[in-house]
């Protein structure tokens, strides 16, 4: 599926585990953004945002590398995007449960390909910036992307393919028989 | 990226069948592609640098050696450029050169040309790195322990991941040999690296921990003789992005 921002309630129809392809503006924050924004507010309208956990690398206005960083760090302090309307989170690795209970019936969570940085950044132009105080990497920068190709990693209907996989891992490693050594 | 892990990852497009695992492997080279035509680096984690030596009889290993290592590791952090990643393990002050007390690592080893292998090693994966003081009696859990390894790591090292084992030796040596492993192409595997490779890929964690076949590219194993009352064993992770490079030094 094609999504376009401002997101609106099409993300409601995506499932755990479907290909969607991003294009429009999204905001990039890491862990610094988030404390700013919980204190001093959302510097951009939060109605159908998409979130994107990444710390880009940007020389003369232009965006070098921006792959994903690690969505679990936000764990804890994605709530109150999501209460004012942020329909898309985006990043590396999954996120917990208690924020695939915050995007029930509300939003998605999208995952990009950890170190792709490169094919990130090739997607992308830059659009503006908010708390360029914070430095390069944990500012809030505004980027356009051109057809990101993302997976639905958690749906707004409780399905998490990462916890999917995990369980399903788990399952096959304890009934995994001892096999000899082989030395 | 050295060709032996550019092919793996072509043969592991052409043998997953997991769509949504073929998309993140396809993403992975669109992205190696791109960071080589523009010359960036391939992931913003630019690692911290572990350096392997050999050095013939006429060059010792000299404070000015070791100076020299770490002024050219210094000099790459503003030429390439190199994400600052060393910082004091406490106080957490970054050095900003990629260089500090005791990095950047320097393993030598006696040879007949003088040559420099780099390893840039990112923190993702190096944190999942586990070690086992296992019994002489556990041979069999060697494989166990590899699988439970990755297990627990899920996704967290940007998995397809490659291995190093480490086997033997003592415990501190064991760590370095499984970091060793990683220096050997991967293109290819004896029967008891390939036999710990299909053992993790039977989990199906996949691409990004988002499921399929392709978990592991590839397990390399390196040994040491041990004591006889012990197994030592440890597994370094490595990420997809298995950099590596080794220049030949002429010495006049």
């Amino acid at each position: 599926m094609d999504l376009v921002t401002p997101l609106g309630n099409e993300v409601l129809e995506l499932r755990a585990g479907d290909r969607v392809h991003l294009s429009g503006i999204v905001y990039t924050a890491r862990d610094e953004a988030h404390l700013r924004m919980k204190e001093e507010g959302i510097p951009f309208d939060p109605k159908g945002a998409a979130v994107y956990h990444c710390g880009p690398v940007i020389q003369n206005q232009t965006i070098i590398a921006a792959g994903p960083t690690t969505s679990a760090r936000m764990n804890a302090c994605s709530k109150f995007l999501i209460d004012r309307g942020v329909k898309a989170l985006i990043g590396k690795g999954g996120m917990g449960r208690e924020v695939a209970e915050q995007l029930f019936d509300r939003g998605v969570y999208l995952a990009f390909t950890g170190g792709c940085a490169a094919l990130a950044a090739s997607r992308m132009q830059l659009k503006g910036v908010y708390f360029e105080d914070l430095g390069m990497a944990e500012a809030v920068w505004a980027i356009e992307l051109d057809q990101l190709p993302l997976v639905v990693g958690i749906d707004s209907h409780g399905g998490d393919l990462f916890d999917r996989v995990m369980r399903r891992a788990s399952m096959r490693f304890r009934k995994m028989r001892q096999p000899k050594a082989g030395l | 990226m050295p060709p032996d892990v550019l092919a793996c990852l072509r043969c592991a497009v052409a043998s997953e069948r997991n769509e949504i695992a073929r998309q993140e492997l396809h993403n992975i080279c669109a992205n190696i592609e791109e960071a080589k035509r523009r010359q960036i680096p391939i992931c913003q984690d630019t690692g911290v640098m572990v350096v392997y030596l050999t050095l013939p009889p006429e060059i010792p290993f000299s404070a000015q050696l070791s100076d020299a290592i770490a002024e050219g590791v210094a000099r790459a952090t503003v030429d390439v450029p190199l994400r600052p990643n060393v910082v004091d393990p406490i106080g957490r002050h970054n050095t900003g050169t990629n260089t500090g007390q005791g990095m950047p690592a320097i393993h030598v080893q006696p040879g007949d040309r003088m040559t420099v292998t780099i390893i840039p090693k990112g923190a993702g994966s190096e944190n999942v790195s586990r070690i086992a003081m296992l019994l002489p009696s556990q041979q069999n859990e060697i494989i166990r322990f590899v699988a439970e390894t990755m297990l627990l790591a899920g996704g967290k090292p940007c998995p397809p991941v490659v291995l190093g084992v480490g086997i033997g030796s003592t415990f501190d040596g064991v760590a370095a040999l499984a970091k060793e492993a990683l220096l050997q192409p991967i293109d290819e595997m004896d029967p008891f690296e390939q036999a710990i490779c299909d053992a993790v890929n039977r989990l199906e964690i996949g691409p990004m921990g988002l499921g399929g076949t392709t978990t592991a590219l590839a397990v390399k194993v390196k040994k040491a003789d041990c004591h006889t009352a012990s197994l030592p064993v440890a597994v370094n992770v490595q990420c997809w992005a298995c950099r590596r490079a080794t220049e030949t030094i002429e010495v006049p």
